[in-house]
């Protein structure tokens, strides 16, 4: 078994006040919480964090743990001493209720089952309704697709006890799902307590970040960089659709930041949505004689205010 | 209790509907907090009295990460809020 260094999960001394805990507790809190954080491994830590936090703001669950540290030795792994396990009794926050469901097994040798054992028998309880986010890509939503999905649920077993479990689940996604619709999993939530019914599993639908589109509701956005000719006298250039390439007009003088609309070509849903491809101009770059000749010709022979407008003369 | 097998689900669009009673159910909350949560303008019921009151389905969502929130933050009803609509604007920048 691991040894947990609670101190260390917190970023606290060992000799820490209560209130230095607290504050540290509260400062991680806010950073790791997973609905908030944007760190990757948010969850984690913030369980972490609150099994931290459950032994070390109870002077004497951190008493017990302080105890242990000195005996603690890394090359044998830990082993809670006999007479361990007497006199720091647990009681942890009903199912559901609790914060951190399924504390470390380093944490349930020292201080007990986070929860009670019993209590279940002969008590019908509908199951509690999960709710998750997953990522998915955008392409998904245009040809319809299937992920495994792989969530962390706070379980309890036969005995009674809260475990956590990573369950993997395939769900088919469907074409034409657009941001922050939801797919309801029926039965795929808790497990109910007696004969009561398992809850649903919500899934909130979030895109990947794209490296070509944006997406706003069922349009999607495109930045396509056009050389100054292009722009000027028109064209018709290669653009990529998350359905697959296609040839597309450019209309001579587009200037930058005019938006192309392509009906009916954003996600497919029952209305379909749009995709409008937004003008963007590169210059090439004035590096070399030949390049700033041609500049310098514009220069002499066009008459072009840039900024007419700002009126500055 | 892995299964090969793949699930599909309803599809609920963000504005369909779930009644006070499925709301509080499924977030295994009661209906003096989904008040409290409605008072603090978190959320906007559809409908007359409290017993006729419906929620859009991101309401579900939104109640939990409301309770997470004061649960393990410590902020209160206000600081949830806040907390709230900040992360709304947060993703509402990052989708731009």
């Amino acid at each position: 078994m691991e040894y947990k260094d609670y101190y260390k999960i917190m970023g606290v001394d060992r000799k820490a006040t209560q209130d230095e805990i607290k504050r540290a507790y509260r400062k991680l809190a806010r950073k790791y919480h997973p609905d908030v954080s944007k760190e990757t491994d948010a969850e984690l830590k913030f369980k972490e964090l609150g099994e931290a936090n459950e032994v070390l703001k109870d002077p004497e669950k951190r008493a017990a743990y302080d105890q242990l540290g000195s005996n603690w030795n890394a090359q044998q792994g830990f082993q809670p001493p006999p007479d361990w396990g007497t006199g720091f009794e647990y009681q942890g926050a009903p199912p559901g209720g609790g914060g951190q469901e399924g504390f470390s097994d380093f944490f349930e040798s020292l201080f007990g089952q986070g929860r009670s054992p019993g209590g279940s028998r002969g008590f019908h309880m509908h199951g509690e309704d999960h709710h998750a986010k997953i990522l998915i890509d955008l392409e998904d939503s245009f040809n319809g697709a299937s992920r495994s999905i792989s969530l962390q649920m706070p379980e309890v077993n036969q005995d009674g006890h809260v475990v956590t479990r990573t369950r993997t689940l395939k769900v088919q996604i469907p074409k034409g799902i657009r941001q922050g619709q939801q797919i309801r999993l029926g039965g795929q939530g808790a497990t109910g307590m007696g004969s009561g019914k398992a809850g649903d599993l919500y899934l909130e639908i979030e895109f990947k970040p794209h490296r070509h589109y944006r997406v706003e509701g069922a349009d999607v956005f495109l930045e396509l960089p056009l050389a100054p000719w292009e722009a000027a006298l028109g064209a018709s250039v290669k653009v990529p659709t998350p359905a697959g390439a296609i040839d597309l007009k450019i209309p001579p003088n587009s200037q930058a930041g005019k938006k192309l609309r392509l009906k009916g070509r954003g996600i497919p849903a029952k209305t379909p949505g749009d995709l409008y491809v937004v003008v963007q101009i590169v210059l090439p770059p004035a590096d070399d004689d030949k390049a700033r000749a041609i500049y310098k010709r514009m220069q002499d022979e066009l008459e072009f205010n840039p900024r007419a407008t700002l009126e500055v003369a | 209790m892995a299964t090969n097998k793949t699930l599909t689900g309803q599809l609920l669009e963000d504005y369909d509907l779930v009644s006070i009673g499925d709301l509080c159910r499924s977030c295994t909350v009661e209906v003096e907090t989904i008040s409290l949560l409605v008072a603090e303008g978190i959320l906007d019921p559809v409908g007359g009295d409290v017993e006729h009151w419906q929620f859009t389905v991101a309401s579900l969502r939104r109640v939990k990460t409301a309770i997470h929130l004061q649960r393990d933050l410590g902020v209160n009803l206000a600081g949830a809020a806040l907390a709230l609509e900040l992360l709304d604007r947060i993703a509402e920048l990052e989708r731009m």
